[in-house]
């Protein structure tokens, strides 16, 4: 047993100076499609590090966020700001400044952490008590399903106001176009044979992760994500069309979700005494309806934010750009 | 056979981090693109060896997970390239030359 | 029949892993794009396929040896359709080197542009 404490140490160093290299040579290197690659990359290796902290969970959403959704979104973006000017040599206080403060931070956080007592404080003795009444065997999810219900509705409301505040960008005359983000012109026939294979696939182990996120790590949030992603490989491809911010479908499932969540737990003022609370009996039956609505629901909002805004907004940036494709590039010599 | 797989899932991951620190400094961006979809095959293997040794939870999800998003940096490139190409097809169409469409085409990804 | 087993189990993963070393230090050490693709393909498909069927003797059958089959079905038929995709896109962007070019083909690759 010795060997494998080791073996976990040494595995433990190989993932954190990765983790720390990685995050260090991301934030100075120069091009900035290479910092987005790098980023994506560093978001693998983070989920490879919260496995190894015992957090399945998180590992999962960090690999489907970090890996998939933010690495689409950084890298539309670093096609559409236009390029840096080259001169940065005189930036190196602000970079110096930035650099100690976060290294400042960083050390009160270790320092924190380190000066904790053994054993740390911490409510997971009180969770595991109170696990049974919950009839889920997750207690990551009767965390955040039962126990914290509260937070994890205000948590889902964010995701729809966080699509509204997209959505503002669209100027008024291009509120029934379609966005013009993800559709490339003429995409390679790999890409579309891709976008025809794996989505089915994808579907499959979306509604895996979600059903298993009762008793094993997994759920809504994960799911959700990766039903977005996929969605968004068949935009880029072509085979489906974003649908314009005022078409009411999109907008109904986006607000599904946090509204069931809502009316359950109004209805459980009058059925179990307070608000969000589940009648007995009714617990996972209730959960899982919840779950299920939810999952829709960030897999709309977060596919609508990925197929991005109508080209008419991109018009409104002050480089010039090619007409109509929407994407702003270096001027033409 | 349970430290057989932590050192075969140790080497895996050390292999692939000396790949990433010698890819990633490359000029070309597909050399980048190639990191990443290294990192997401190697994250499954050295998932799947962990978790068939210590039996952790989540860990055959987490593979499943990697699997299908592993192509993701490739297609977002590919998806950008091309339309790229596309664009620069279009200018070289104006200026006559198709040496000036490979030009812009080749001026690759970095701003 | 343990020893069977785990013997087929260690032969099976160390292959893949010296596979795996070999596509990495091709990746490394080729000097164009389209043949370091070639050897991360390798790596991918058969690196971790070995991997994979050593493992299957690990794990309770039927479910845990379908679940790891159906994974290894999902990083070959992605793991090509990715590979066919970058070389796509080198094509797109004229990255090969010169200097790996025949002359005849240099030619004719310049007349197609």
């Amino acid at each position: 047993m010795n060997a494998a404490i080791d073996l976990g140490l040494f595995a433990d160093l190989v993932i954190a100076v990765s983790v720390a290299g990685l995050a260090l040579w991301l934030v100075l290197t120069r091009e900035r499609f290479r910092a987005v690659v790098g980023f994506m990359v560093y978001g693998l290796f983070v989920a490879l590090a919260w496995m190894r902290l015992g957090a399945p969970d998180v590992a999962l959403t960090e690999a489907a966020i970090g890996g998939g959704l933010v690495g689409l979104l950084l890298l539309g973006a670093s096609a559409r700001v236009p390029p840096e000017p080259a001169a940065t040599t005189r930036r190196w206080p602000l970079h110096l400044t930035a650099a100690l403060l976060s290294a400042v931070v960083a050390a009160g956080l270790a320092a924190a952490v380190l000066a904790l007592p053994e054993p740390a404080p911490s409510l997971a003795g009180t969770v595991a008590d109170a696990l049974p009444a919950t009839k889920v065997d997750n207690p990551v999810t009767a965390v955040l399903m039962a126990f914290r219900a509260v937070d994890t509705l205000f948590e889902t409301v964010v995701l729809v106001l966080a699509l509204i505040a997209f959505w503002s960008l669209v100027p008024d005359r291009a509120w029934r176009e379609r966005p013009a983000w993800l559709p490339s012109p003429r995409p390679a026939p790999a890409l579309v044979l891709l976008a025809r294979l794996l989505p089915p696939l994808g579907v499959l182990v979306a509604v895996h992760l979600f059903w298993i996120g009762t008793s094993q790590p997994g759920g809504k949030f994960q799911a959700g994500a990766l039903l977005a992603a996929l969605w968004a490989l068949t935009m880029i491809a072509g085979l489906t069309r974003p649908p314009a911010a005022d078409r009411r479908l999109p907008r109904l499932l986006a607000v599904i979700g946090p509204a069931v969540f809502f009316a359950i737990g109004l209805a459980g003022i009058w059925l179990a005494g307070d608000f969000l609370a589940y009648p007995t009996g009714l617990e996972k039956p209730l959960i899982l309806v919840i779950e299920a609505v939810l999952m829709i629901s960030v897999a709309v909002a977060l596919g609508l934010i990925l197929a991005g805004l109508p080209p008419a907004a991109a018009a409104l940036s002050t480089q010039d750009h090619q007409g109509g494709a929407g994407a702003p590039r270096e001027p033409r010599s | 056979m349970t430290t057989f797989l932590l050192i075969a899932a140790l080497l895996v991951l050390v292999m692939v981090a000396v790949a990433l620190a010698r890819l990633l400094r490359s000029p070309r961006p597909v050399d980048w693109i190639m990191a990443a979809q290294l990192l997401g095959t190697a994250g499954i293997g050295a998932l799947l060896l962990v978790g068939t040794a210590t039996g952790a939870s989540g860990a055959l999800d987490l593979a499943l997970l990697l699997a299908l998003l592993a192509a993701f940096a490739t297609l977002a490139f590919a998806a950008s390239v091309r339309s790229r190409t596309e664009r620069g097809r279009g200018s070289a169409a104006e200026a006559g030359t198709p040496a000036a469409a490979a030009d812009t085409a080749n001026g690759g990804l970095d701003p | 029949m343990i020893m069977v087993l785990d013997l087929f189990t260690i032969v099976a993963v160390s292959l893949g892993l010296v596979l795996f070393l070999a596509g990495v230090v091709g990746l490394l050490r080729l000097p164009d794009p389209l043949s370091r693709l070639h050897a991360l393909t390798k790596a991918d498909n058969l690196g971790l396929g070995l991997v994979i069927l050593g493992l299957l003797a690990q794990v309770d059958w039927p479910f845990g040896a379908l679940k790891l089959i159906a994974l290894w079905v999902l990083v070959v038929v992605s793991g090509s359709v990715a590979g066919q995709l970058l070389a796509s896109t080198q094509h797109d962007l004229l990255d090969t080197a010169p200097a790996r070019v025949p002359d005849q083909s240099a030619d004719r690759s310049q007349s197609q542009r």
